[in-house]
Protein backbone atom coordinates (compact mmCIF):
# COMPACT_ATOMS: atom_id res chain seq x y z
CA UNK A 1 0.00 0.00 0.00
CA UNK A 2 2.59 2.46 0.65
CA UNK A 3 4.01 1.53 -2.28
CA UNK A 4 1.16 2.32 -4.36
CA UNK A 5 1.10 5.53 -2.30
CA UNK A 6 4.91 6.54 -2.96
CA UNK A 7 4.34 5.60 -6.80
CA UNK A 8 1.42 8.08 -7.02
CA UNK A 9 3.79 10.84 -5.37
CA UNK A 10 6.35 10.46 -8.14
CA UNK A 11 3.42 10.24 -10.74
CA UNK A 12 2.67 13.33 -9.84
CA UNK A 13 5.21 15.52 -9.63
CA UNK A 14 6.33 14.66 -12.63
CA UNK A 15 3.19 15.44 -14.31
CA UNK A 16 3.75 18.23 -12.30
CA UNK A 17 7.20 19.21 -13.74
CA UNK A 18 6.56 18.57 -17.20
CA UNK A 19 3.08 21.33 -16.82
CA UNK A 20 5.38 24.28 -17.81
CA UNK A 21 5.94 22.58 -20.95
CA UNK A 22 2.53 21.65 -21.91
CA UNK A 23 1.27 24.85 -21.03
CA UNK A 24 3.91 26.85 -22.85
CA UNK A 25 3.54 24.58 -26.27
CA UNK A 26 -0.35 24.68 -26.12
CA UNK A 27 -0.36 28.36 -25.67
CA UNK A 28 1.57 29.04 -28.22
CA UNK A 29 0.07 26.73 -30.93
CA UNK A 30 -3.32 27.88 -29.45
CA UNK A 31 -2.53 31.96 -28.81
CA UNK A 32 0.08 33.07 -31.08
CA UNK A 33 0.68 30.40 -34.05
CA UNK A 34 -2.71 29.75 -34.11
CA UNK A 35 -2.30 26.55 -35.99
CA UNK A 36 -3.97 23.27 -35.32
CA UNK A 37 -1.57 20.73 -33.89
CA UNK A 38 -0.30 17.95 -36.03
CA UNK A 39 -1.22 14.63 -35.31
CA UNK A 40 -3.03 15.78 -31.97
CA UNK A 41 -4.25 12.10 -31.02
CA UNK A 42 -0.74 10.30 -31.73
CA UNK A 43 0.93 13.47 -29.37
CA UNK A 44 -0.98 12.96 -26.82
CA UNK A 45 -0.41 9.54 -26.82
CA UNK A 46 3.04 10.37 -26.74
CA UNK A 47 2.55 12.56 -23.73
CA UNK A 48 1.00 9.62 -21.90
CA UNK A 49 3.58 7.69 -22.60
CA UNK A 50 6.56 9.81 -21.54
CA UNK A 51 4.78 10.77 -18.38
CA UNK A 52 4.45 7.43 -16.91
CA UNK A 53 7.73 6.04 -18.38
CA UNK A 54 9.33 8.88 -16.31
CA UNK A 55 7.66 7.99 -13.66
CA UNK A 56 8.24 4.43 -13.71
CA UNK A 57 11.88 5.08 -14.35
CA UNK A 58 11.90 7.44 -11.36
CA UNK A 59 10.32 4.72 -9.07
CA UNK A 60 12.27 2.35 -9.95
CA UNK A 61 15.62 4.35 -9.55
CA UNK A 62 14.49 5.44 -6.16
CA UNK A 63 13.06 1.64 -5.28
CA UNK A 64 16.25 0.21 -6.82
CA UNK A 65 19.56 2.20 -8.13
CA UNK A 66 19.92 4.70 -5.42
CA UNK A 67 19.52 2.70 -2.44
CA UNK A 68 22.02 0.25 -3.54
CA UNK A 69 24.14 2.51 -5.17
CA UNK A 70 24.68 5.27 -1.88
CA UNK A 71 25.13 2.26 0.05
CA UNK A 72 28.20 1.24 -1.89
CA UNK A 73 29.20 4.72 -2.09
CA UNK A 74 29.33 4.90 1.63
CA UNK A 75 30.61 1.42 2.44
CA UNK A 76 33.35 1.68 -0.46
CA UNK A 77 34.82 4.91 1.15
CA UNK A 78 34.39 4.06 4.88
CA UNK A 79 37.79 3.77 6.40
CA UNK A 80 37.27 0.62 7.46
CA UNK A 81 36.77 -1.04 4.25
CA UNK A 82 39.62 1.06 2.46
CA UNK A 83 42.60 -0.25 4.33
CA UNK A 84 41.51 -1.71 7.99
CA UNK A 85 44.08 -1.08 10.77
CA UNK A 86 47.12 1.24 9.88
CA UNK A 87 45.53 2.76 6.79
CA UNK A 88 47.03 6.39 6.02
CA UNK A 89 43.42 7.66 5.44
CA UNK A 90 44.93 10.70 3.23
CA UNK A 91 47.21 8.55 1.34
CA UNK A 92 45.26 8.59 -2.05
CA UNK A 93 46.51 4.83 -2.81
CA UNK A 94 44.23 3.67 -0.23
CA UNK A 95 41.04 4.25 -2.44
CA UNK A 96 41.69 2.11 -5.31
CA UNK A 97 38.49 0.64 -4.87
CA UNK A 98 36.68 3.83 -4.97
CA UNK A 99 38.30 5.27 -8.22
CA UNK A 100 37.15 2.09 -10.05
CA UNK A 101 33.69 2.24 -8.71
CA UNK A 102 33.87 6.07 -9.47
CA UNK A 103 34.77 5.02 -12.87
CA UNK A 104 32.47 2.34 -13.29
CA UNK A 105 29.61 4.08 -12.10
CA UNK A 106 30.18 7.13 -14.10
CA UNK A 107 30.57 4.78 -17.47
CA UNK A 108 27.21 2.69 -16.56
CA UNK A 109 25.01 5.86 -15.47
CA UNK A 110 26.15 7.46 -18.56
CA UNK A 111 24.65 4.81 -20.78
CA UNK A 112 21.99 4.61 -18.82
CA UNK A 113 20.70 8.18 -19.19
CA UNK A 114 17.79 9.04 -21.29
CA UNK A 115 18.78 12.82 -21.90
CA UNK A 116 22.01 11.52 -23.37
CA UNK A 117 20.03 8.84 -25.89
CA UNK A 118 17.62 11.56 -26.68
CA UNK A 119 20.47 13.93 -27.91
CA UNK A 120 22.51 10.61 -29.79
CA UNK A 121 19.13 9.86 -31.69
CA UNK A 122 19.19 13.32 -32.87
CA UNK A 123 22.95 13.37 -33.62
CA UNK A 124 22.34 10.25 -35.75
CA UNK A 125 19.24 11.50 -37.48
CA UNK A 126 20.86 14.48 -38.62
CA UNK A 127 24.32 13.36 -39.89
CA UNK A 128 22.48 10.47 -41.99
CA UNK A 129 23.99 7.61 -39.33
CA UNK A 130 27.80 8.88 -39.92
CA UNK A 131 27.68 9.45 -35.81
CA UNK A 132 26.07 6.25 -34.43
CA UNK A 133 23.72 6.63 -31.05
CA UNK A 134 26.10 3.81 -29.38
CA UNK A 135 29.54 5.06 -30.67
CA UNK A 136 28.57 8.83 -29.41
CA UNK A 137 27.13 7.84 -25.84
CA UNK A 138 30.44 5.47 -25.10
CA UNK A 139 32.62 7.99 -25.85
CA UNK A 140 30.60 10.32 -23.46
CA UNK A 141 30.25 7.32 -21.16
CA UNK A 142 34.14 6.85 -20.69
CA UNK A 143 34.98 10.81 -20.62
CA UNK A 144 32.77 10.96 -17.53
CA UNK A 145 34.53 7.49 -15.89
CA UNK A 146 37.41 9.85 -16.14
CA UNK A 147 35.78 12.83 -14.92
CA UNK A 148 34.33 11.38 -12.11
CA UNK A 149 37.43 8.99 -10.87
CA UNK A 150 39.09 11.87 -11.29
CA UNK A 151 37.26 14.00 -9.45
CA UNK A 152 37.23 11.19 -6.04
CA UNK A 153 40.73 11.72 -6.72
CA UNK A 154 40.33 15.35 -6.00
CA UNK A 155 38.57 15.20 -3.37
CA UNK A 156 40.79 12.63 -1.08
CA UNK A 157 43.45 14.83 -2.14
CA UNK A 158 41.79 17.99 -1.12
CA UNK A 159 43.43 19.78 -3.92
CA UNK A 160 41.08 23.04 -4.92
CA UNK A 161 38.43 22.10 -7.57
CA UNK A 162 39.09 25.63 -9.66
CA UNK A 163 42.57 24.39 -10.30
CA UNK A 164 41.51 21.21 -11.92
CA UNK A 165 38.29 22.72 -13.63
CA UNK A 166 40.74 25.55 -14.85
CA UNK A 167 43.22 23.78 -15.99
CA UNK A 168 39.76 21.51 -17.83
CA UNK A 169 38.72 24.15 -19.50
CA UNK A 170 42.25 25.23 -21.17
CA UNK A 171 42.50 21.79 -22.77
CA UNK A 172 38.60 21.90 -24.26
CA UNK A 173 39.29 25.53 -25.68
CA UNK A 174 42.70 24.31 -26.93
CA UNK A 175 41.01 21.51 -28.79
CA UNK A 176 38.29 23.76 -29.98
CA UNK A 177 40.28 24.77 -32.64
CA UNK A 178 41.45 22.20 -33.90
CA UNK A 179 38.46 20.00 -34.24
CA UNK A 180 36.23 19.12 -37.09
CA UNK A 181 33.89 22.36 -36.85
CA UNK A 182 30.97 19.66 -37.34
CA UNK A 183 31.48 18.26 -33.83
CA UNK A 184 32.10 21.10 -31.80
CA UNK A 185 28.76 22.15 -30.58
CA UNK A 186 27.67 18.16 -30.11
CA UNK A 187 30.79 17.66 -27.82
CA UNK A 188 29.83 20.80 -25.93
CA UNK A 189 26.07 19.89 -25.72
CA UNK A 190 27.12 16.31 -24.67
CA UNK A 191 28.93 17.54 -21.35
CA UNK A 192 26.09 19.40 -20.45
CA UNK A 193 23.44 16.75 -21.10
CA UNK A 194 25.47 13.89 -18.98
CA UNK A 195 24.60 14.73 -15.20
CA UNK A 196 21.02 14.33 -15.88
CA UNK A 197 18.68 12.08 -13.64
CA UNK A 198 20.43 8.86 -13.03
CA UNK A 199 23.92 10.82 -12.82
CA UNK A 200 23.31 13.22 -9.66
CA UNK A 201 22.03 11.28 -7.53
CA UNK A 202 25.14 8.61 -7.45
CA UNK A 203 27.29 10.92 -8.17
CA UNK A 204 26.28 13.24 -5.36
CA UNK A 205 25.97 10.04 -3.03
CA UNK A 206 29.42 8.68 -3.67
CA UNK A 207 30.96 12.41 -3.30
CA UNK A 208 29.26 13.27 0.10
CA UNK A 209 30.32 10.08 1.19
CA UNK A 210 33.79 10.25 0.00
CA UNK A 211 34.18 13.51 1.86
CA UNK A 212 33.11 12.62 4.97
CA UNK A 213 35.19 9.78 5.12
CA UNK A 214 38.63 11.32 4.49
CA UNK A 215 39.49 13.52 7.41
CA UNK A 216 40.39 17.00 7.11
CA UNK A 217 37.48 17.30 4.20
CA UNK A 218 34.69 19.40 4.31
CA UNK A 219 31.47 17.72 3.18
CA UNK A 220 29.90 21.52 2.74
CA UNK A 221 33.20 22.13 -0.10
CA UNK A 222 33.94 19.16 -1.35
CA UNK A 223 30.81 16.91 -2.02
CA UNK A 224 30.12 19.28 -4.84
CA UNK A 225 32.13 19.32 -7.46
CA UNK A 226 31.98 15.77 -9.16
CA UNK A 227 28.91 16.72 -11.28
CA UNK A 228 31.39 19.53 -12.66
CA UNK A 229 33.95 17.08 -13.67
CA UNK A 230 31.36 14.63 -14.89
CA UNK A 231 30.24 17.41 -17.30
CA UNK A 232 33.67 18.61 -18.33
CA UNK A 233 35.61 15.37 -19.63
CA UNK A 234 32.74 14.22 -21.86
CA UNK A 235 32.89 17.27 -23.84
CA UNK A 236 37.08 16.29 -24.20
CA UNK A 237 36.78 12.99 -25.29
CA UNK A 238 33.86 13.46 -28.12
CA UNK A 239 36.14 16.27 -28.99
CA UNK A 240 39.14 13.95 -29.01
CA UNK A 241 36.99 11.15 -30.89
CA UNK A 242 36.35 13.69 -33.62
CA UNK A 243 39.96 14.74 -33.81
CA UNK A 244 41.21 10.80 -33.95
CA UNK A 245 38.49 10.17 -36.70
CA UNK A 246 39.08 13.11 -39.15
CA UNK A 247 42.78 12.59 -38.63
CA UNK A 248 42.33 8.82 -39.48
CA UNK A 249 40.03 9.70 -42.73
CA UNK A 250 42.79 12.36 -43.94
CA UNK A 251 45.40 9.69 -43.65
CA UNK A 252 43.24 7.78 -45.44
CA UNK A 253 42.44 10.15 -48.10
CA UNK A 254 46.05 10.88 -48.44
CA UNK A 255 47.11 7.12 -49.43
CA UNK A 256 44.75 6.88 -51.64
CA UNK A 257 46.05 10.03 -53.45
CA UNK A 258 49.12 8.91 -53.17
CA UNK A 259 48.51 5.82 -54.88
CA UNK A 260 49.45 3.72 -52.15
CA UNK A 261 47.72 -0.10 -51.11
CA UNK A 262 45.05 0.59 -48.11
CA UNK B 1 2.58 -8.36 -45.82
CA UNK B 2 0.23 -11.05 -43.73
CA UNK B 3 1.91 -10.83 -40.77
CA UNK B 4 -1.13 -10.75 -38.00
CA UNK B 5 -0.71 -7.19 -36.13
CA UNK B 6 -0.98 -8.62 -32.53
CA UNK B 7 2.15 -10.91 -33.58
CA UNK B 8 4.23 -8.08 -34.98
CA UNK B 9 2.96 -5.42 -32.48
CA UNK B 10 4.73 -8.11 -29.21
CA UNK B 11 7.78 -8.44 -31.56
CA UNK B 12 7.74 -5.04 -31.92
CA UNK B 13 7.49 -4.84 -27.53
CA UNK B 14 9.81 -7.15 -26.99
CA UNK B 15 12.79 -5.61 -28.96
CA UNK B 16 12.27 -2.30 -27.75
CA UNK B 17 12.12 -3.53 -23.96
CA UNK B 18 14.97 -5.01 -24.93
CA UNK B 19 16.74 -2.09 -26.21
CA UNK B 20 15.85 -0.47 -22.67
CA UNK B 21 17.56 -3.19 -21.03
CA UNK B 22 20.62 -3.18 -22.54
CA UNK B 23 21.34 0.22 -21.52
CA UNK B 24 20.62 -0.67 -18.25
CA UNK B 25 22.80 -3.55 -17.92
CA UNK B 26 25.85 -1.64 -17.16
CA UNK B 27 24.72 -0.62 -14.17
CA UNK B 28 23.33 -3.59 -13.38
CA UNK B 29 26.40 -5.36 -13.64
CA UNK B 30 28.57 -2.75 -11.72
CA UNK B 31 26.41 -2.98 -8.85
CA UNK B 32 26.08 -6.83 -8.62
CA UNK B 33 30.05 -7.05 -9.40
CA UNK B 34 30.89 -4.29 -6.41
CA UNK B 35 28.22 -5.64 -4.12
CA UNK B 36 29.07 -9.19 -4.28
CA UNK B 37 32.73 -9.75 -5.35
CA UNK B 38 34.21 -6.68 -3.74
CA UNK B 39 32.28 -5.63 -0.71
CA UNK B 40 30.78 -9.52 0.15
CA UNK B 41 27.73 -8.69 0.57
CA UNK B 42 24.34 -10.30 -0.06
CA UNK B 43 21.95 -7.35 -1.75
CA UNK B 44 19.53 -6.04 1.17
CA UNK B 45 15.63 -5.83 -0.08
CA UNK B 46 16.53 -7.81 -3.18
CA UNK B 47 13.12 -8.47 -4.75
CA UNK B 48 12.38 -4.34 -3.69
CA UNK B 49 15.93 -4.14 -6.15
CA UNK B 50 14.67 -6.48 -9.12
CA UNK B 51 11.47 -5.23 -8.48
CA UNK B 52 12.78 -1.75 -9.30
CA UNK B 53 15.30 -2.42 -11.83
CA UNK B 54 12.41 -3.77 -13.77
CA UNK B 55 10.32 -0.96 -13.40
CA UNK B 56 13.65 0.82 -14.96
CA UNK B 57 13.66 -0.87 -17.46
CA UNK B 58 10.01 -0.82 -18.57
CA UNK B 59 10.15 2.86 -17.84
CA UNK B 60 12.87 3.81 -20.13
CA UNK B 61 10.93 2.18 -22.77
CA UNK B 62 7.98 3.83 -22.68
CA UNK B 63 10.37 7.12 -21.90
CA UNK B 64 11.68 6.49 -25.18
CA UNK B 65 8.31 5.25 -27.19
CA UNK B 66 7.14 8.56 -25.72
CA UNK B 67 9.74 10.92 -26.87
CA UNK B 68 9.77 9.47 -30.53
CA UNK B 69 5.82 9.83 -30.73
CA UNK B 70 5.30 13.44 -28.32
CA UNK B 71 7.76 15.37 -27.78
CA UNK B 72 10.08 15.40 -30.89
CA UNK B 73 7.79 15.86 -33.21
CA UNK B 74 6.21 18.54 -31.38
CA UNK B 75 9.50 20.28 -30.89
CA UNK B 76 10.20 20.24 -34.58
CA UNK B 77 7.11 21.28 -35.39
CA UNK B 78 7.16 24.04 -32.97
CA UNK B 79 10.33 25.78 -34.55
CA UNK B 80 9.26 24.75 -38.25
CA UNK B 81 5.85 27.13 -37.19
CA UNK B 82 7.61 29.59 -35.69
CA UNK B 83 10.42 29.50 -38.14
CA UNK B 84 7.46 30.26 -41.28
CA UNK B 85 5.69 32.90 -38.68
CA UNK B 86 8.28 34.84 -39.64
CA UNK B 87 8.42 36.83 -36.33
CA UNK B 88 11.81 36.87 -34.24
CA UNK B 89 10.34 38.61 -30.90
CA UNK B 90 7.67 35.22 -30.73
CA UNK B 91 10.39 33.04 -31.34
CA UNK B 92 12.63 34.18 -28.75
CA UNK B 93 10.39 34.80 -26.48
CA UNK B 94 9.60 31.08 -26.77
CA UNK B 95 13.34 30.03 -26.27
CA UNK B 96 12.94 32.49 -22.52
CA UNK B 97 10.26 31.08 -21.79
CA UNK B 98 10.64 27.26 -22.66
CA UNK B 99 14.13 27.81 -20.70
CA UNK B 100 13.17 30.04 -17.54
CA UNK B 101 9.85 27.79 -16.96
CA UNK B 102 11.33 24.06 -17.40
CA UNK B 103 14.34 25.22 -15.09
CA UNK B 104 12.48 27.09 -12.57
CA UNK B 105 10.41 24.07 -11.90
CA UNK B 106 12.99 22.07 -11.88
CA UNK B 107 12.88 19.49 -8.70
CA UNK B 108 17.11 18.76 -8.82
CA UNK B 109 17.56 22.69 -8.82
CA UNK B 110 14.84 23.43 -5.79
CA UNK B 111 16.85 20.03 -4.12
CA UNK B 112 20.07 21.45 -4.45
CA UNK B 113 19.14 25.32 -3.84
CA UNK B 114 17.72 24.28 -0.25
CA UNK B 115 21.00 22.66 0.30
CA UNK B 116 23.03 25.30 -0.84
CA UNK B 117 20.99 27.71 1.45
CA UNK B 118 21.80 25.11 4.76
CA UNK B 119 25.14 25.30 4.25
CA UNK B 120 25.14 28.94 3.62
CA UNK B 121 23.53 29.38 7.06
CA UNK B 122 25.78 26.62 8.65
CA UNK B 123 28.94 28.88 7.41
CA UNK B 124 27.08 31.89 8.49
CA UNK B 125 27.41 33.85 5.30
CA UNK B 126 23.19 34.41 5.66
CA UNK B 127 21.30 34.16 9.01
CA UNK B 128 20.05 30.98 9.82
CA UNK B 129 16.23 32.34 9.88
CA UNK B 130 13.42 30.15 7.89
CA UNK B 131 12.88 33.60 5.83
CA UNK B 132 16.58 34.62 4.62
CA UNK B 133 17.69 30.85 3.56
CA UNK B 134 14.28 30.58 2.27
CA UNK B 135 15.08 33.97 0.22
CA UNK B 136 18.59 33.01 -0.76
CA UNK B 137 16.99 29.52 -1.80
CA UNK B 138 14.65 31.45 -4.16
CA UNK B 139 17.42 34.09 -5.05
CA UNK B 140 19.51 30.90 -6.54
CA UNK B 141 16.44 28.87 -8.10
CA UNK B 142 15.38 32.42 -10.13
CA UNK B 143 18.91 33.38 -11.16
CA UNK B 144 19.79 29.87 -12.39
CA UNK B 145 15.95 29.85 -14.07
CA UNK B 146 16.90 33.64 -15.76
CA UNK B 147 20.04 32.38 -16.95
CA UNK B 148 18.79 29.24 -18.93
CA UNK B 149 16.13 31.38 -20.38
CA UNK B 150 18.99 33.64 -21.63
CA UNK B 151 20.95 30.98 -22.74
CA UNK B 152 18.06 28.96 -24.58
CA UNK B 153 17.39 32.84 -26.10
CA UNK B 154 21.13 33.10 -27.60
CA UNK B 155 21.54 29.85 -28.76
CA UNK B 156 18.06 30.24 -30.56
CA UNK B 157 19.68 33.77 -31.90
CA UNK B 158 23.28 32.06 -32.74
CA UNK B 159 21.18 29.45 -34.64
CA UNK B 160 19.91 32.34 -36.57
CA UNK B 161 22.22 34.62 -37.03
CA UNK B 162 25.10 31.91 -37.97
CA UNK B 163 27.22 32.99 -35.67
CA UNK B 164 30.31 30.02 -35.12
CA UNK B 165 29.40 28.43 -31.65
CA UNK B 166 33.22 28.30 -30.58
CA UNK B 167 33.76 31.96 -30.10
CA UNK B 168 30.76 32.42 -28.00
CA UNK B 169 31.55 29.00 -25.73
CA UNK B 170 35.04 29.98 -25.68
CA UNK B 171 34.21 33.11 -24.85
CA UNK B 172 31.82 31.79 -22.23
CA UNK B 173 34.49 29.93 -20.48
CA UNK B 174 36.73 32.38 -19.81
CA UNK B 175 34.34 34.61 -18.12
CA UNK B 176 33.44 31.88 -15.97
CA UNK B 177 37.33 31.02 -15.08
CA UNK B 178 37.88 34.73 -14.71
CA UNK B 179 34.97 34.72 -12.35
CA UNK B 180 35.72 31.34 -10.54
CA UNK B 181 38.72 33.56 -9.62
CA UNK B 182 37.07 36.36 -7.61
CA UNK B 183 34.33 34.81 -6.65
CA UNK B 184 33.48 33.63 -2.89
CA UNK B 185 34.53 30.45 -2.48
CA UNK B 186 31.20 28.59 -1.05
CA UNK B 187 29.42 29.65 -4.29
CA UNK B 188 31.40 27.94 -6.60
CA UNK B 189 31.05 24.21 -6.03
CA UNK B 190 27.11 25.10 -5.85
CA UNK B 191 27.66 27.11 -9.00
CA UNK B 192 29.68 24.45 -11.15
CA UNK B 193 27.09 21.79 -10.06
CA UNK B 194 24.05 24.27 -10.88
CA UNK B 195 24.91 24.04 -14.65
CA UNK B 196 24.95 20.63 -14.23
CA UNK B 197 21.54 19.90 -12.83
CA UNK B 198 19.47 21.86 -15.09
CA UNK B 199 19.24 20.65 -18.16
CA UNK B 200 16.62 17.53 -17.51
CA UNK B 201 15.25 14.73 -18.85
CA UNK B 202 12.19 16.47 -20.24
CA UNK B 203 14.13 19.87 -21.30
CA UNK B 204 16.66 18.30 -23.00
CA UNK B 205 15.25 16.09 -25.96
CA UNK B 206 12.79 19.68 -26.59
CA UNK B 207 15.55 21.97 -26.69
CA UNK B 208 17.52 19.37 -29.23
CA UNK B 209 14.52 18.96 -31.64
CA UNK B 210 13.76 22.76 -31.05
CA UNK B 211 17.52 23.65 -31.94
CA UNK B 212 17.94 21.09 -34.61
CA UNK B 213 14.37 21.70 -36.00
CA UNK B 214 15.34 25.62 -36.67
CA UNK B 215 18.35 25.04 -38.37
CA UNK B 216 17.08 22.55 -40.55
CA UNK B 217 14.52 24.69 -42.08
CA UNK B 218 16.45 27.91 -42.30
CA UNK B 219 18.41 28.05 -45.30
CA UNK B 220 22.44 27.97 -45.25
CA UNK B 221 21.96 26.01 -41.63
CA UNK B 222 23.30 22.78 -41.59
CA UNK B 223 21.57 20.65 -38.57
CA UNK B 224 24.53 18.92 -37.38
CA UNK B 225 26.50 22.59 -37.30
CA UNK B 226 24.46 24.96 -36.00
CA UNK B 227 21.51 22.75 -34.48
CA UNK B 228 23.18 21.23 -31.17
CA UNK B 229 24.88 24.07 -28.95
CA UNK B 230 21.68 25.37 -27.17
CA UNK B 231 22.06 22.41 -24.41
CA UNK B 232 26.01 23.84 -23.89
CA UNK B 233 24.94 27.22 -22.98
CA UNK B 234 22.51 26.26 -20.85
CA UNK B 235 24.51 25.03 -18.73
CA UNK B 236 27.23 27.67 -18.99
CA UNK B 237 25.52 30.60 -18.23
CA UNK B 238 23.82 28.86 -15.14
CA UNK B 239 27.51 29.40 -13.64
CA UNK B 240 28.14 32.63 -14.76
CA UNK B 241 24.90 34.09 -13.27
CA UNK B 242 25.10 32.06 -9.42
CA UNK B 243 28.62 33.20 -9.00
CA UNK B 244 27.36 36.60 -10.24
CA UNK B 245 25.04 35.93 -7.42
CA UNK B 246 27.41 35.30 -5.05
CA UNK B 247 29.30 38.40 -5.33
CA UNK B 248 26.30 40.42 -5.01
CA UNK B 249 25.32 38.78 -1.60
CA UNK B 250 28.33 37.85 0.03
Amino acid sequence: MHFIFEAFEVLLSTIRDILPIIALITCFQLFILRQPIPHLRRLIIGGIYLVIGLAMFLIGLEKALFPVGKMMASQLSNPTFSGGEGAVLTDWKTYGWVYLFAALIGFSTTIAEPSLLAVAIKASEVSSGVISPWGLRITVAIGVAIGIALGAYRIVTGTPLHVYILAGYIVVVLQTFTTPKKMIALAYDSGGVTTSTVTVPLVAALGLGLSESVPGRNPALDGFGLIAFASLFPIITVMGYAQITHWFVKRQSNKRSKGEPQ
Amino acid sequence: MNVPKKKNSLALLLKKLWISFKDLLPIIVVIAFFQVIVLKQPLPNFVEVVFGSVLVVFGLMFFVQGLEMGLFPIGEAMAHELARKGSLLWLLVFAFLLGFSTTIAEPALIAISAEAAKIAAGSNLISSSQESMHSYALGLRLSVAFSVGIAILIGVLRILRGWPIHYLIIGGYIVVMLMTLIAPKEIIGIAYDAGGVTTSTVTVPLVAALGVGLASIIKGRSPLLDGFGLIAFASLLPMIFVMGYGIIIF
